[in-house]
C-alpha cells in the first residue's frame, strides 16, 4: 500500500504457522468426537485466525489501545454524547465472577441477587424520569427509540386507530429518530424551530392532525437549550390524540431538576451510557432503557422484573400480551445495566441532582470563556444546558478554518474533538458538552487551545488545515476507503 | 462530592465569570412549576466500600451452580488476557471512532475483526457488530429484503429450528415494516428442517430461507441441499451459525453451490461471559455485491496525506447520522467493546485452538448424552449429527426434575414445553470443554436422584 | 457559477434531460447537484426495463459525506444505464452532462410538462443561491 510503516502492524502479519498461545487452548479432545461428523458437515481449509504467541498478541493489543483517545487519557468535550467519567467501580462489581457466569436461562432461585439490582434499577429510572414503568432491554439509544416509537403504533393499534403513521421530527434532531421512525413503519414529518432555538408552535400546529402517531423531541434540545415551550408542544400533540416521546440524550442536563414524565412525555428512552456513566466501549455496549406513562405500560417490551411473595422473576409475553414483544434474545445488556447500577447507587439521592446542576455550570462558564475569546455562538441568547453550540461560520469565511479544520487540530492539543457539524442546521457548528466530571482547569486548558488554535487561523491558515501532525496518521483520504473498498485482510499471494 | 471535582473557590469563580449569583440561577429558562425539589425516592448514597460490599453479597447469593445450560449462550473458558487488555481504560472509556486519526487502535482492532469473521464464515465483508443474535437475525431479515433485486417480496421462511427467541426479535423489529415470517417444521425423528413441507412453499415468492446450523436442537441440518433448494427458488438464504462451530464446520459460503447469501449469528461463545444475556453482540457478513446494503458501522483501510496506511469508517452514507429517515438501519451504538474481546480471543486461540474447542465440546456432549440416556425413563429426542447441544426426552415432568437438580446445585437444561410443546417432557442440554468427567458425573447423579 | 447548458431541461430536484434523435431521453444530475455532493464514491441505477414514474427516486448518488436519491423527471422505460460509473462513479464529477450521463429512458407520452428550461433553472439556482 506504501513505503511508510504504520503505526502497529495488523495481527496476521505477526502471525507464523505452528505457532499458538497453547496455555490457553483446551487439551486435546478426550475422545475422537469427530468420528461421527460426516465429511460434508466438515470444514475443508481452517479459517485464517492468527497463530501467535500470548506475548504477541498482548502487546499488539495494548499497542493499538494505546493509539486510541479515550475519556481515561483525554478530555472529550463531545456534544449530545456525555463523555464523562466511567467510575472503576462500576466495572470492576459488575465483573464479580457470579455475575458473569451467570448464564441469561439460569432459573430466578440461582439469581435473586441479580435481579433485585434490576428490580431496584427499574425504581430509581421511574423516579429520575418520573414516569410510570420502566424496560430494561434496549442495547442502545437507538434500540430504545425503536421500542418507544413500536410501542406508540402498538397503542394506536390497540385503539383501532390504524391511520396514525405519521412521526414528527424537529429539524434539529439526532438522525436516528427520523431512521427510527422508518423502522417502525412510519412516515417522518420534520418541522423548523424558531430563531431562538425553540419548536416553531405554528409550523407544529399545522403539522399534526388525524394521522399524527406522535412527535420525537430531545429536551434539552440537540442545540444546548432547554425547550420553553413544552407544555404547549405537549398539549397541542395531545390535543390531536398524538403522543410524545422523549429522547433522552440530554438527560444528564436536567437530572434532579426536572423530569420528562412531568413535562407531558408518554414514553422516553434513556442512554445508560451517557447519563449513567456506563463506558462507550469504542462504539458500545449501550444501553437504552425505555420508560413509559400508564397508558402505555401494557406495550413494554419484555421480560420486566416483577417482585411477588416469592421473590423477584421476569415477567414474559404472558404476563403482559400486549407487550411489543422481545427485542433481544435474552433480557439486553444486563452488565451495562449492573453498572449503571452501581453508580446510581454511588450518586444516590444527592448526587443525582449534583449530575444536572455542575454539567450546566461547565458548560455556562465553558460558554461564558469562549465567548470572551471572540468566539460567535449559535443561540447568543439563550443559557446553555449542559451543552452549547459554537460557530465559526465567520472564521471559515475570512480565512478559510473550518469546524472541521478547528476539531482536527483540537487533537495536537489533547482535546478529542467537540461534536462538528451536528445538528445540521447550524454551520460550521461544535457541539461542546464539558460534563460536570471535569475540573475547571481541564476547561480553561481547553479554552486556551481554542484561543491558540483561533490564532493560528489567522495568521497561518495552512497551519490548521494541515492538522492534525502528533496522531499516529494525518487526516485520511476517505474517498480512497470508499471506492477501493479494502475490507478484510487477505494474505499476499506468492507469486507462482 | 461524588465524581465532581470543584471545590467551593472554583464555584465561586465560575459563577463570577458567568456572570450568575449561584447554580440555580442557570435554570432559569425552564419553567418553575417544571422544577423538582429533590428525588426522595432514590435511597441515599453508597460509598465504593458500601456498595462493594453490597455487591459482592448479591453476587454470593447467586452463587456459581454447575451449569449445563446453552440455548444460544454458551460457558467457554475466556483467556485471561482477554478481559485484562479489554478493560483497559484506551478500549473501555474511549467514544466511537468518528475522529478517526485518535481512534486508530479501535479501527485497526474493528479492521481485524472483520477479517476475523469473513474468514470463519467465508463471506466477503462484515459490519462492526450488532446489538446481539437476535438482533442479527431481524437485521438480517431486513437487508435480504432491501437488497433483492428480484424479489419485491416482504416474507420470509422461518423453519421452527431456528431459536424461538430469535424469531420472536426478528417478528418485534421487522413486523412494523410488514415483514411477515412463515415456519416451516421440523421432522420429528431428526429435528431437522421438513424438507417436504418446505418444498410445498416452491414456487411462492420469498425473500429469504433463514437456516440455523447447527439448529436450535443442536442437529446439524442438510445445509448444502436446502441453500441449493432455496436459491433454484430464487430466494436468498440466511445463515444463522454458531461462531465456535465454524472451527471445523463448513462455512456458510461454501453451503450449497452458491453459498449463502447473509451470515449472521450470536458472538457471545468467542470470549464474552454469559452475565445473564449481555451485553453480548452480532455479527453478520455478506458478499462484496450487498455491502451496501449491510447495516451498521463499517472500517476500511485507506491511507492518510503522506500516504501512511490508516483506518477510517467507510460506506457512512448507508447510515442514519447521513441517511436519515432513508438509513439501512437506526444503529448507531453497537456492541464495540464485545467485538474488542473477539477479536483478542479469536486470536488467542487461533484457528487450531478454536478447532479444539469445537471438538472438545462436541466430545463432552456426546459423551453427556450417553451417560444421560443410560438412565432409566431419560432417551435422546433425535438421531443424527450433532454440535455441542442435544435435546433428551424424560418420563418424568421436566420442570420438576430441574428444580430438584438445581437444589442441588446443577443447572440440568433449559425446558422447551413452551415453545415445543409437541416434544413432551424435553430438555435442551450442552457441555461444552469447560465440563470435565467429574461433572458429567456430578450431572447424572443429579438427575437420577431428581427422577427418584 | 454552476454550468448550465442551454440545450437541455431541467428537474427542480437538480436532474437533466437530453432529447436524443430517436424520441428517447438522457438523463443525469446537473453541476450544481455533483458540486453539492462533492467527490462521489458510489452510483446505484436501475435496471434496465424498469418503468420509471417521473418525481419518483430512480437511483441513489453517493459520497463520502452523503447519499442522495436521483428522481426520474421522466416517466418511461428505462432503456440503458451508464455502466461506465460503476467502477468510475468521478465520471459525474468531471463531466455531468457528456460521460457522466445516467440513463437513456423511453418516456411515455406527455410525461415531460413539468420541466425547467436553462434559463428558468439559473434562476432557480439563483433563489437558492447555487
Amino acid at each position: 500500500m506504501s513505503d511508510l510503516k504504520p503505526a502497529e502492524k495488523l495481527i496476521f502479519e505477526y502471525s507464523r504457522p505452528g505457532r499458538g498461545a497453547t496455555a490457553q487452548h483446551p487439551p486435546a479432545p478426550t475422545n475422537a468426537a469427530s468420528d461421527d461428523l460426516p465429511a460434508a458437515f466438515r470444514r475443508r481449509t481452517p479459517p485464517r485466525l492468527p497463530e501467535v504467541s500470548e506475548l504477541d498478541a498482548v502487546r499488539h493489543f495494548t499497542r493499538l489501545s494505546q493509539l486510541n483517545f479515550a475519556i481515561d487519557t483525554h478530555f472529550y468535550p463531545l456534544g449530545s454524547c456525555t463523555m464523562k467519567y466511567n467510575p472503576k467501580a462500576c466495572n470492576q462489581y459488575a465483573m464479580l465472577p457470579e455475575f458473569l457466569a451467570r448464564h441469561p436461562l439460569a432459573p430466578a432461585t440461582h439469581g435473586q441477587g441479580f435481579l433485585e439490582c434490576m428490580f431496584e434499577l427499574q425504581e430509581m429510572l421511574k423516579e429520575v424520569t418520573g414516569m410510570r414503568a420502566v424496560s430494561l432491554n434496549p442495547m442502545a439509544g437507538a434500540h430504545g427509540e425503536f421500542a418507544g416509537v413500536a410501542m406508540i403504533r402498538a397503542y394506536h393499534a390497540a385503539r383501532g386507530d390504524h391511520a396514525r403513521n405519521e412521526i414528527i421530527v424537529p429539524e434539529a434532531a439526532h438522525g436516528t429518530n427520523p431512521a427510527t421512525a422508518t423502522m417502525c413503519g412510519c412516515i417522518v414529518k420534520e418541522i423548523p424551530v424558531d430563531a431562538q432555538g425553540d419548536v416553531d408552535l405554528d409550523a407544529l400546529a399545522k403539522a399534526v392532525g388525524p394521522n399524527t402517531a406522535g412527535i420525537m423531541l430531545t429536551n434539552p434540545s440537540t442545540l444546548g437549550v432547554f425547550e420553553r415551550k413544552i407544555r404547549e408542544v405537549a398539549k397541542l400533540v395531545h390535543g390531536v390524540g398524538g403522543l410524545l416521546y422523549y429522547d433522552g440524550a440530554n438527560l444528564n442536563a436536567i437530572l434532579g431538576k426536572v423530569r420528562p414524565g412531568d413535562m407531558g412525555f408518554d414514553v422516553i428512552h434513556m442512554n445508560l451510557h451517557k447519563t449513567f456513566s456506563t463506558p462507550h466501549g469504542g462504539g458500545g455496549p449501550g444501553a437504552g432503557a425505555v420508560g413509559v406513562s400508564a397508558r402505555l405500560e401494557p406495550f413494554l417490551p419484555v421480560p420486566i422484573v416483577g417482585r411477588d411473595a416469592q421473590g423477584y422473576r421476569w415477567l414474559s409475553e404472558r404476563d403482559r400480551p400486549q407487550s411489543i414483544g422481545r427485542l433481544s434474545a435474552f433480557m439486553g445488556n444486563a452488565g451495562v445495566l449492573l453498572r449503571a447500577y452501581i453508580y446510581m447507587r454511588m450518586l444516590g439521592r444527592e448526587g443525582m441532582g449534583r449530575v444536572g446542576e455542575y454539567a450546566t455550570l461547565n458548560a455556562n462558564y465553558l460558554l461564558a470563556r469562549l465567548r470572551a475569546a471572540g468566539f460567535d455562538l449559535a443561540y447568543p441568547e439563550r443559557r446553555a444546558s449542559h451543552e452549547f453550540i459554537v460557530t465559526v461560520k465567520r472564521q471559515a469565511k475570512e480565512f478559510n478554518v473550518t469546524a472541521m479544520d478547528f476539531a482536527k487540530r483540537l487533537l495536537d492539543f489533547g482535546f478529542h474533538a467537540p461534536t462538528t457539524y451536528f445538528p445540521l442546521l447550524v454551520p460550521e457548528c461544535l457541539l461542546i458538552e464539558p460534563t460536570e466530571t471535569e475540573s475547571r482547569e481541564t476547561l480553561d486548558a481547553f479554552v486556551e487551545a481554542m484561543i491558540a488554535i483561533l490564532g493560528e487561523a489567522e495568521r497561518d491558515a495552512a497551519q490548521v488545515k494541515g492538522a492534525p501532525y502528533t496522531m499516529p496518521v494525518r487526516r485520511l483520504d476517505d474517498v480512497r476507503a470508499a471506492k477501493q473498498l479494502d475490507l478484510a485482510w487477505k494474505p499476499v499471494e506468492s507469486p507462482a | 462530592m461524588p465524581f465532581v471535582p470543584h471545590t467551593d473557590a472554583d464555584v465561586r469563580e465560575m459563577l463570577a465569570t458567568i456572570g450568575v449569583s449561584d447554580i440555580d440561577a442557570l435554570f432559569d429558562e425552564i419553567p418553575p412549576e417544571l422544577r423538582i425539589a429533590g428525588l426522595d425516592g432514590i435511597p441515599v448514597a453508597l460509598s465504593e466500600m458500601q456498595i462493594g460490599r453490597l455487591m459482592s453479597e448479591r453476587a454470593q447469593r447467586d452463587g456459581r451452580p454447575l451449569s449445563f445450560l446453552g440455548a444460544g449462550a454458551y460457558e467457554h473458558h475466556i483467556p485471561s488476557a482477554v478481559w485484562a487488555i479489554t478493560t483497559r481504560g484506551e478500549f473501555y472509556s474511549a467514544y466511537t471512532p468518528y475522529q478517526a486519526e485518535a481512534s486508530q487502535g479501535t479501527l485497526q482492532v474493528i479492521y481485524e475483526y472483520q477479517s476475523m469473521i469473513t474468514s470463519l464464515t467465508g463471506l466477503e465483508v462484515s459490519n462492526a457488530s450488532l446489538y446481539d443474535g437476535g438482533s442479527a437475525v431481524a437485521e438480517a431479515a431486513l437487508m435480504a429484503v432491501r437488497a433483492h433485486r428480484k424479489s419485491k417480496s416482504l416474507r420470509l421462511l422461518v423453519p421452527a429450528t431456528v431459536n424461538p427467541n430469535y424469531r420472536r426479535v426478528a417478528v418485534s423489529t421487522a413486523g412494523n415494516q410488514g415483514l411477515q415470517f412463515d415456519t416451516v417444521p421440523y421432522v420429528a425423528g431428526t429435528g431437522c428442517i421438513d424438507r417436504e413441507a418446505l418444498a410445498r412453499h416452491g414456487g411462492a415468492d420469498y425473500a429469504a430461507l433463514v437456516i440455523q446450523q447447527p439448529n436450535f436442537f443442536g442437529q446439524l441440518e442438510d445445509v448444502d441441499a436446502l441453500t441449493d433448494w432455496a436459491h433454484a427458488q430464487g430466494m436468498f438464504v440466511i445463515a444463522v451459525v454458531n461462531p465456535t462451530s465454524l472451527a471445523i464446520l463448513k462455512p456458510p459460503a461454501e453451503w450449497g453451490t452458491k453459498g449463502a447469501d447473509i451470515c449472521v449469528g450470536e458472538g457471545q461463545p468467542l470470549g464474552v461471559p454469559l452475565s445473564s444475556g449481555g451485553p453480548y453482540f452480532g455479527f453478520m457478513t455478506t458478499r462484496m455485491e450487498h455491502v451496501r446494503s449491510m447495516p451498521g458501522r463499517i472500517v476500511g483501510r485507506t491511507v492518510d496525506l503522506d500516504g501512511r496506511p490508516g483506518f477510517t469508517l467507510t460506506l457512512q452514507a448507508r447510515e442514519q447520522h447521513i441517511r436519515r429517515g432513508k438509513a439501512t438501519s437506526n444503529i448507531c451504538t453497537n456492541q464495540g467493546l464485545l467485538m474488542t474481546a473477539a477479536t483478542i480471543y479469536m486470536t488467542l486461540l487461533g484457528p487450531q485452538g478454536l478447532a479444539r474447542v469445537a471438538e472438545e465440546s462436541r466430545a463432552r456432549t456426546r459423551a453427556l448424552v450417553e451417560l444421560a440416556t443410560a438412565v432409566p425413563g431419560v432417551r435422546a429426542a433425535f438421531t443424527g449429527p450433532r454440535f455441542h447441544e442435544a435435546v433428551l426426552r424424560f418420563d418424568a415432568p421436566v420442570a420438576t426434575v430441574l428444580e430438584r437438580m438445581a437444589v442441588g446445585g446443577v443447572l440440568g437444561g433449559v425446558a422447551l414445553a413452551d415453545d415445543y410443546p409437541e416434544l413432551g417432557e424435553a430438555l435442551l442440554v450442552c457441555a461444552t470443554e469447560t465440563k470435565t468427567d467429574e461433572d458429567l458425573r456430578r450431572y447424572v447423579e443429579a438427575l437420577r436422584g431428581a427422577l427418584r | 457559477m454552476s454550468q448550465v447548458p442551454a440545450d437541455l431541461r431541467y428537474a427542480k430536484s437538480h436532474e437533466w434531460v437530453r432529447n436524443l434523435p430517436d424520441g428517447s431521453v438522457e438523463i443525469g444530475i446537473t453541476d450544481h447537484a455533483q458540486h453539492a455532493l462533492g467527490d462521489l464514491v458510489f452510483v446505484e441505477l436501475p435496471e434496465v426495463g424498469r418503468a420509471l414514474e417521473a418525481g419518483a427516486a430512480c437511483a441513489v448518488v453517493e459520497s463520502v459525506k452523503a447519499a442522495s436519491d436521483v428522481y426520474s423527471p421522466v416517466s418511461g422505460t428505462v432503456l440503458a444505464v451508464n455502466e461506465a460509473l460503476a467502477g468510475t462513479p468521478e465520471l459525474i464529477n468531471q463531466e455531468c452532462y457528456g460521460r457522466g450521463w445516467m440513463m437513456r429512458v423511453q418516456p411515455a407520452a406527455g410525461s415531460a410538462a413539468e420541466l425547467l428550461g436553462a434559463d428558468a433553472y439559473t434562476a432557480e439556482l439563483a433563489a437558492i443561491g447555487g
